[in-house]
């Protein structure tokens, strides 16, 4: 008979983490899945407005995050994907990629991720010229040609950054005129170093064992742009998929009320990959401890 | 019989400074070699890992590609 925990954490971000360290003061039994530790928060650049520090980068807030939670003696499963979570005569079933386990109550913390392009070549160039974070790799890109495809902050961001770095950028933007803010804008339409295509979409990434070039789409016609390098800023998408059952939002992010309750009697979420609004390190923090509140008072009314 | 551990890296990026940070916590030395500064340590780079992406971390000539904790931690322990 396999052991049935009182709540299992989904993920170990800011709110999975917040969660944990909540849940352990209680003296709950408790377990968290998750794939890596720190999550976005580790790819944060500079914070200068989470309480109590003036100023931490993403990875350091992380690593205080991570030293604060190893305190307690709960089991950590990293590196490991949950595929499925249902729901089963009031208890509740998980399944990993390695294993299943059994619970009483969950918390969904799993964040969200870059989303992809979804076109011939992306997995096969990953990492091989095409990237989705730009304060990463951009340096290697040093007097090379790039393509940034997006529109919006993030990938103006990216713009701004390779304008120190690369010898042209070209940025493929889906609209028909750049969504991210004004100050960014200008200064990427004076820069002679950028070309906008808007009203593009990529068709294939296309190279040999690196890539060497992208087809685009501008207003029905096709081009192909010799760039070494693509930076896809796409935007986020939820980690929702393995929660079938559970109610979502159009955007994919699991709905909750106000005490972190979704439509599955103890499944309880937190963090960017629900419908709450303003995704920021210190909400998702809060969050976490909202839920494992909740979920704690839960569980002292079940029989 | 210490081994001899190189972290490729860029300045700005997280996961450089979470290795960094990891290996720095196990109280092991390492060359730190920023690949945005110096382009012919970035080509080799690249040629070791057979890809682009920071970081790459290299124990005893064995590569790990991104901060792979569970890798690092096999060939620190081998």
């Amino acid at each position: 008979m396999k052991k049935i925990y009182d709540l299992i954490i989904i993920g170990a971000g800011p709110a999975g983490i917040t969660a944990a360290i909540y849940a352990a003061r209680k003296k709950m039994d408790i377990l968290v899945i998750t794939k890596d530790i720190g999550g976005q928060a580790s790819w944060s650049g500079d914070i200068q407005n989470y309480t109590g520090y003036q100023f931490i980068s993403g990875p350091e807030l992380a690593i205080k995050f991570e030293e604060h939670m190893r305190k307690f003696n709960f089991e950590i499963k990293e590196n490991e994907e949950v595929k499925e979570l249902t729901s089963r005569n009031k208890n509740l079933f998980i399944k990993t990629d390695k294993d299943n386990y059994q619970t009483k109550t969950v918390i969904v913390a799993s964040g969200k991720r870059s989303r992809e392009l979804g076109v011939t070549g992306e997995r096969k160039f990953r990492n091989k010229g095409l990237t989705y974070c730009a304060t990463c790799d951009g340096p290697l890109f040093s007097g090379r040609d790039v393509a940034v495809i997006g529109g919006g902050n993030s990938a103006l961001d990216a713009a701004l950054q390779l304008i120190k770095i690369a010898n042209h950028i070209y940025i493929i933007n889906f609209t028909d005129n750049l969504t991210g803010d004004r100050i960014m804008q200008k200064k990427i339409r004076v820069d002679n170093k950028v070309s906008i295509f808007n009203n593009s979409r990529v068709k294939e990434i296309l190279g040999d064992s690196f890539v060497q070039a992208i087809k685009i789409e501008e207003d029905k016609e096709e081009k192909i742009l010799d760039v070494q390098g693509i930076f896809v800023e796409i935007g986020l998408i939820p980690n929702s998929d393995f929660a079938v059952d559970l109610e979502k939002n159009e955007r994919k992010e699991i709905v909750v009320n106000q005490r972190n309750e979704t439509n599955i009697p103890g499944v309880f979420a937190a963090g960017d990959v629900t419908n709450v609004p303003e995704k920021q390190i210190i909400i998702a923090a809060g969050e976490g401890a909202k839920a494992v509140l909740s979920a704690f008072r839960y569980l002292s009314t079940r029989k | 019989m210490s081994k001899k551990i190189k972290v490729y890296g860029v300045p700005g990026c997280p996961f450089c400074k979470k290795t960094k940070e990891f290996l720095k916590n196990k109280g092991l030395n390492f060359e730190d070699i920023d690949v945005a500064a110096d382009h012919d340590l970035a080509k080799e780079m690249i040629k070791k890992s057979g890809q682009m992406s920071v970081p790459v971390i290299e124990i005893d000539g064995k590569i790990v590609i991104g901060f792979d904790k569970k890798k690092i931690e096999n060939l620190l322990g081998s």
